[in-house]
């Protein structure tokens, strides 16, 4: 078991043709994803020929969905076309899309998270401004490098990136059921809350690491959640304690207005659900092995 | 990115929310001729990007255009709450009989849109919503639908405003949804919208704050920023593409990923705490490749930064393996060096993640006398730390 995606998982990519996704479609192949085709209406009925062998390019999600049973799809295309790609994957009402893509305005995450909702929720998103998920050693769908970590029973959710990486880095020995990248931009689709409760579900997960920064109430809210219905160990990471009022900090979300939104904050609210936070990355590794070790 | 009122102000009659007439100046004497124009009386209301401008004295009645010169030389140059006053805007006087307030949002927290509405405009909406929160009235709109007019009026019907002036509320209402979508805005805010004695209903006070992520498609807001106020270190590395935010310690950070830079500042002022209290003197996120160019990029900028004792490079290899990194930084410090750039501060390098092993050998292969290198974050920070307090 894993969340969200396993190694049954087909995945399509939106954007396969550029020059970042054929460069991440290489690397997710090179991890076991099972890559079914890629989306471009210019190149419809062409094929990419990778490693693994040739990857189909289909003119549409829905197209590529009938042809492939796609279930995930990934998505690289510049933030220009990023609401329509979505929108479109939303639509065809594919199970997964996750949202690499940096750089995407307010008003598109908006508007396609409120058509998400709208279609019933049919489709989970990821992101924008993430870096995906990896379930190691059965499929990544995103940009997390596939060669930190091997699998294992730890789960992560984290808004950063690079935190992430280091998180798996540190603790690489013991392993990771799933990683999951939710961004840190203002609206994101898939939050906190949701990976805690699917790793709650997951048999294969025996504790929870969640990485937060400055902005926003998510991890307020994570902290009342974890407090009713998180049974599993949670450890917690907050950065953006330095970080000055009314500046964004490189994620558009990151960014701490007036009183609210500040790491401390969070920190206090995880606290007080039973979470223990670290002080810095390692020392939230040190945490999360000394309550393995029990 | 947050605009000055009169920026604001352009916005709304560009979208057809009614304004009054009124002109940005930033000299005095400027004001002799705006005033004339404007007939005489004019209000003189010093442009900064903080509230409380009018209890500091940064909005006058001008009586007459000598008047309008006299009070706007007094309000130029003027602090206000740590802004030096560099605009002023001279306005229409209006007859003020009733002051509201109006806004759009982003909610983040419902991942959503949000209309404010209140009949107890023109002081600090925040003192409204803790000491009387029913008189203001938050109204979900949704991003696919919209403002319809039937939203329109529900916000009218929530916030209780007077049935007499209910439909001419609810245009403004739209007309500023107009201008909250169509520039990309993140906030379109009017405080007071005032009822004047014949009846009108006009946005007096405005705020904006746009998403700079829409760039691509909003080529125009690009003139809206206030360049002259920016650090010039921001503006130099904003000129490079760089993420860069300027702070006023005295160790410079270059990482890769804007979670792990926030979490490098964090540490090395942990870290300062036993070194005399040193703190980061800037935020840099160099983003997920780390080239040389970009490396010697960044170097420039924080080496360029007179505060600047020492510097601390955390990067995490991750699809860019450690090996290109530690690469990219050797080719960065040679690049400087042969632009003539003076690198004469120490730098303290932790390298992590892919290849790892490989990278630290470069670095020490090339054993550059100002790096150091230091392979764990909380022990590197601590290096960069009591260097920047030697």
């Amino acid at each position: 078991m894993a969340i969200f995606l396993t190694k049954d998982s087909k995945v399509i990519v939106q954007g396969m043709t550029g020059a970042t996704g054929m460069k991440h479609t290489t690397l997710m192949l090179a991890d076991g994803t099972n890559i079914v085709g890629g989306v471009n209406p210019r190149k419809a009925g062409t094929s990419v020929t990778f490693e693994q062998g040739e990857v189909p390019v289909f003119g549409s999600v829905k197209e590529a969905m009938e042809a492939t049973g796609a279930d995930v799809t990934v998505i690289f295309v510049p933030e220009k076309f990023t609401k329509s790609a979505v929108v479109e994957a939303i639509e065809a009402e594919i199970p997964l899309a996750v949202v690499i893509t940096e750089g995407v305005a307010v008003h598109d995450s908006a508007v396609f998270w409120a058509l998400a909702q709208a279609k019933g929720n049919k489709t989970r998103i990821i992101g924008p401004n993430c870096p995906g998920l990896i379930t190691p050693g059965q499929s990544n769908a995103g940009i997390i490098p596939g060669d930190i970590t091997k699998p294992g029973r730890i789960g992560l959710v984290s808004k950063s990136g690079t935190l992430t990486y280091q998180m798996m880095y540190e603790l690489r020995d013991i392993g990771f059921s799933s990683a999951v990248g939710i961004g840190g931009d203002p609206i994101i689709g898939t939050t906190h809350i949701d990976a805690l409760a699917a790793f709650e579900a997951d048999p294969d997960t025996d504790l929870i690491v969640m990485i937060g920064e400055i902005g926003g109430d998510a991890e307020e809210r994570a902290a009342a959640f974890i407090e009713k219905n998180v049974t599993k160990p949670v450890v917690g990471y907050v950065a953006g304690f330095t970080a000055p009022e009314g500046r964004t900090m490189g994620h558009a979300g990151a960014i701490v207005s007036g009183s609210s939104g500040t790491a401390q904050a969070k920190k206090e609210a995880l606290e007080a659900a039973g979470v223990k936070v670290g002080k810095t990355p390692s020392e939230t590794a040190r945490l999360a092995r000394s309550i393995l070790a029990g | 990115m947050d605009l000055f009122e009169y920026q604001a102000r352009d916005l709304f009659a560009k979208h057809g929310v009614p304004v009054l007439a009124g002109e940005v100046i930033d000299t005095p004497e400027a004001a002799r001729a705006v005033a004339e124009r404007l007939g005489g009386r004019a209000v003189v209301k010093a442009q900064v990007k903080v509230g409380g401008r009018g209890k500091a004295g940064g909005v006058k009645l001008a009586a007459d255009p000598a008047d309008a010169v006299a009070k706007a030389d007094a309000i130029l140059g003027m602090d206000i709450k740590g802004h030096t006053v560099h605009k002023v805007m001279l306005a229409q006087t209006a007859d003020i009989k009733e002051e509201y307030y109006v806004s759009f949002l982003l909610d983040r927290t419902n991942r959503t849109f949000l209309a404010m509405a209140s009949v107890q405009g023109g002081v600090e909406i925040e003192v409204v919503a803790e000491e009387n929160p029913d008189a203001l009235a938050k109204v979900p709109v949704d991003a696919l639908e919209g403002v319809t007019p039937e939203k329109a009026a529900e916000i009218v019907a929530a916030a209780k405003f007077p049935a007499e002036i209910a439909d001419q509320v609810a245009d403004v209402l739209q007309k500023l949804w107009t201008v909250f979508v169509k520039e990309d805005a993140l906030l379109v805010e009017v405080n007071p919208l005032v009822k004047t004695g014949d009846g009108q209903i006009i946005a007096l006070d405005g705020k904006v704050s746009l998403d700079e992520n829409a760039a691509f498609r909003q080529p125009e807001h690009e003139a809206l920023e206030d360049k002259a106020a920016a650090n010039p270190l921001e503006a130099a590395a904003k000129a490079k593409g760089l993420n860069y935010v300027k702070l006023d310690g005295q160790v410079g950070i270059i990482g890769n990923g804007a979670g792990l830079v926030m979490s490098t500042l964090d540490v090395v002022a942990y870290a300062g705490e036993a070194h005399g209290g040193v703190k980061p003197a800037n935020f840099l996120d160099i983003g997920g490749g780390a080239s040389a160019e970009v490396m010697a990029n960044g170097l420039e900028i924080i080496l360029g930064d007179p505060d600047v004792k020492s510097v601390f490079v955390n990067v995490f290899g991750g699809i860019t393996a450690c090996d290109e990194v530690a690469n990219g930084i050797v080719q960065a410090l040679a690049l400087l060096a042969s632009k003539g750039e003076d690198v004469n501060k120490p730098l303290v390098v932790r390298l992590d993640g892919n290849n790892a092993e490989l990278g630290r050998k470069i670095l020490s292969d090339a054993a550059h006398p100002l790096v150091q290198r230091v392979d764990t974050m909380d022990g590197a920070a601590d290096k960069a730390a009591e260097l920047a307090a030697k």
